[in-house]
């Protein structure tokens, strides 16, 4: 083992178990960290970069053998070592933080009680001793109230205040390495700015190493020093943050980098006709607490509208009141002219027709039983009354629309494709309604970078041929940048700003809508360092 | 399915195995059995001979003769019985969970108080009421079970209702019909065919002990469990008749819940 390197990687391969036999997943990777660096994984979902990740502290999921290599942890090699060993090395050597706090804390439990079981559980320190180190490890994660935050259960924190009080339940036992997988990719962009900084704040002050994962180039560019590209388990290219941001060697490297732009610019006028306009709506899901107020929006025909807002901003709820699942308390909606009724329930089918939804898990949103043939045929059906041969022959026009081969996913199962896939069916099946509104609820979010644009360049693709109109719900403002025409920005309820693209994207905004795009991570290894100081000044 | 019945674990293909049996027993019983199901064909409480494979009961008719008759009624009530009580626990279940609200709050308290009974003194009033006739028997039964069959298949729809290709559903304005029948019943089929089994069992004993206490099948009609009622007597004189039929809604049972273990395995997705 070279000296100063605190864990060493050399040729690991790492086999899975699936269609009946044992297939690579993580091919031939080396990698070197040494103390007080940051190396960046990067690279699309089953590229097994969490793989790599557990590997390194000699664990693999279910169903997955390290088959070949070695993994040298300080002196220690990992490989083949017994579960005792292991055992006394993870968190006190080693310690992971997993991608949804939310998930992996109990929440029967107060967060500071799940801070000392591993401590304890080691016999590094007493019940109490651990305690006052949670204390000043939260204050220096940057958490409001130290003193008090840890007391509370794990629901009783916001998502960034969960994963920052993970990692510093990660840090409890003072390892060297910590394994960060995909620490902000569950949160939006304000929030992520939070933990961003407290990951930095351990890995440069603390002297901490560690293996920062993560699909996003220009997050993982604010912290790490070093960047490994992976792409199927194999390793793409590796090189120092800025001398791999300026200047990457692979295509791939590059397609990941590309600054999206897909939207040539059009012009709105108002003689365009308002495909939907709503006005004065006030929504509530109990009581008469609003959860919304206020809203007045237009989209016109064949444009975009973006509704952008951080999670929480009543933007999903706004979708909710436009299709009737949650009928508005007060004000009016109007689609192509006519007022629509409040409630689903006593809407017209032609009216339901026209207006449809694509939603953010396409996961969850195609039913896991039927096949793609039933998923877009069922519309067809429904709607137009079409069957049999004509049924066919559409569902296969869809198919071609939207970019998938008819013959080989006609039969399938929606459980059997893929993520990017699956969301393609779910335009389809919205297609096939012949609508002249979609509502886009967060559809690229689930899926990853490259995915992502392929649907976001579909859909633009779509709206050129057939005139459609979108209304676009996101909280990412790259994708906004990307697609949309007229712009809509909501906090806690409201409309805080909204006009066309250029208008809103250029100074001077409304205080929140600076905060938003300035929250926004560039590819500049330096934004967060200039953010982080800049809002330093601004507070003293 | 055939893949499945491969890689079935050994307890589930016993299971399988006894189900068969006596399926197979019920379907070909008047070829197998040597006597008619009510004839009196010999001494009382006869020891097992060539002439009488496991003897003969109290009444002189021959032990072996009524076991596969009584295997014939028995299961096919039970069958009938539970599918019964599915139909309606399924369909008030599912309508509960897409309707909710007041449909779904009367609908469940009205279970509840057919719940807050004990389920053999409301059958046995009913019985005693309206008389044991077969469709009686069936109806009682299959009602009483059904609210269990109900709150399964609400509590299992209410979560896939929530799935969003529900809302899609109801988005593009589908009826109750196609939300149940399409969306939720493919999705929700496993923890149910699982309770099936299980059911079937539950109910299985229950006309047994029904039976026992008299008020099941009538005689001259055979049925295990009115078959150790009637034999009970003989184990005062050391005689093992009874517990011929006992066994065998003993053997029945365990067939049936090892394949419901396996089907719960499959359902809960253990196997992966």
């Amino acid at each position: 083992m070279e000296e100063n390197n605190l864990l060493e990687i050399k040729h690991l391969c790492i086999e899975g178990f699936f269609e009946e036999q044992w297939n690579t997943i993580v091919d031939d990777i080396s990698l070197n960290l040494k103390r007080g660096e940051v190396l960046g994984l990067i690279g699309e979902s089953g590229a097994g970069k969490s793989t790599i990740g557990l590997a390194s502290m000699g664990y693999t999921r279910q169903g997955c053998r390290l088959a070949s290599g070695s993994i040298n942890l300080d002196g220690t090699e990992l490989m083949g070592a017994s579960d005792e060993e292991l055992r006394t090395i993870r968190g006190s050597k080693i310690a992971y933080v997993a991608q949804s706090a939310a998930a992996s804390f109990n929440p029967f439990h107060r967060v500071i009680k799940q801070y000392a079981e591993a401590p304890v559980q080691h016999g590094l320190m007493g019940y109490e001793e651990a305690e006052q180190d949670a204390i000043k490890l939260y204050d220096r994660l940057f958490l409001p109230n130290p003193e008090e935050i840890g007391f509370r259960y794990p629901h009783e924190l916001s998502g960034g205040q969960l994963q920052r009080a993970m990692v510093a339940m990660a840090m409890s036992c003072k390892p060297d390495i910590i394994v960060f997988d995909e620490p902000t990719t569950a949160l939006d962009v304000t929030t992520q700015i939070e933990v961003l900084a407290a990951v930095k704040e351990i890995t440069e002050k603390m002297n901490k190493a560690a293996l920062y994962i993560t699909h996003d180039l220009a997050v993982v560019a604010q912290v790490a020093h070093r960047i490994m590209v992976l792409k199927n388990g194999k390793l793409v290219e590796e090189g120092e943050t800025r001398r791999l941001i300026k200047h990457p060697k692979e295509k791939y490297t590059r397609q990941l980098l590309s600054v999206r732009t897909l939207r040539e610019e059009k012009e709105i006028t108002d003689r365009m006709d308002v495909i939907l306009s709503v006005e004065d709506v006030h929504a509530a899901y109990v009581g008469n607490e609003m959860v919304l107020e206020e809203i007045d929006l237009t989209v016109r025909k064949g444009r975009t509208v973006a509704l952008v807002g951080e999670s929480g901003s009543g933007k999903s709820t706004l979708a909710r009141v436009i299709t009737g699942l949650l009928p508005a308390k007060k004000g009016s909606i109007s689609f192509l002219g006519d007022n629509m009724p409040l409630e689903l329930k006593h809407r017209d089918k032609e009216t339901l027709r026209r207006l449809q939804m694509i939603y953010q898990m396409p996961d969850t949103a195609l039913n896991p039983k039927q096949t793609v043939r039933t998923v877009i045929g069922r519309p067809l059906n429904f709607y137009f009354g079409i069957k049999g041969e004509e049924a066919e022959t559409r569902i296969r026009e869809l198919l071609t629309k939207i970019e998938l081969d008819p013959d080989k996913y006609i039969d399938r199962l929606t459980t059997e494709l893929s993520g990017g896939e699956k969301q393609r069916i779910c335009i389809a099946r919205a297609l096939a309604a012949e609508p002249d509104l979609i509502i886009c609820d967060e559809v690229t979010s689930a899926l990853d970078q490259l995915v992502a644009e392929g649907i976001l360049s579909l859909l633009q693709d779509l709206q050129n041929e057939m005139d459609i109109s979108y209304l676009f719900i996101t909280h990412d403002l790259a994708t906004v940048k990307a697609i949309s025409d007229k712009i809509v920005i909501m906090l806690e309820g409201r409309i805080v700003e909204q006009g066309e693209k250029e208008e809103i994207l250029s100074p001077p905004h409304h205080e929140y809508t600076d905060k938003l795009l300035a929250s926004v991570p560039e590819m500049d290894p330096n934004w967060l360092d200039n953010l982080l100081d800049e809002r330093a000044s601004t507070f003293l | 399915m055939l893949d499945l019945l491969k890689q079935s674990p050994i307890s589930a293909r016993v299971g399988m195995t006894i189900v068969l049996i006596n399926v197979l027993v019920a379907i070909f019983a008047p070829v197998l059995a040597p006597y008619g199901e009510t004839s009196i064909v010999g001494d009382v409480w006869a020891s097992s001979s060539g002439q009488f494979y496991m003897g003969t009961d109290h009444l002189g008719r021959d032990l072996f003769t009524r076991l596969v008759y009584g295997a014939r009624n028995t299961i096919a009530l039970a069958f009938i019985t539970t599918a019964l009580s599915f139909v309606i626990g399924i369909v008030l279940g599912f309508i509960a969970a897409v309707k909710g609200g007041w449909t779904d709050q009367i609908f469940s308290r009205i279970i509840d108080i057919i719940m807050a009974f004990p389920t053999l003194i409301f059958a046995l009033m009913i019985l005693s009421v309206l008389g044991s006739s077969v469709s009686v028997l069936i109806f009682t039964i299959a009602t009483l079970d059904s609210t269990r069959v109900y709150r399964l298949s609400r509590a299992v729809a209410m979560d896939i209702e929530v799935m969003e290709f529900v809302e899609a559903a109801r988005l593009r304005g589908e009826g109750l019909w196609w939300l149940m029948r399409y969306e939720i019943l493919p999705n929700a089929l496993p923890p149910l065919v699982a309770e099936f089994g299980l059911r079937f069992c539950f109910v299985f004993l229950f006309i047994a002990s029904l039976s026992f206490l008299g008020l099941g099948l009538q005689p001259p009609l055979a049925d295990w469990g009115g078959m150790v009622r009637e034999n009970a007597g003989a184990i005062t004189f050391g005689i093992y008749t009874p517990l011929v039929p006992a066994a065998a809604i003993a053997f029945l049972t365990v067939g049936v819940n090892l394949i419901v273990d396996w089907a719960l395995h499959l359902s809960s997705g253990l196997h992966e």
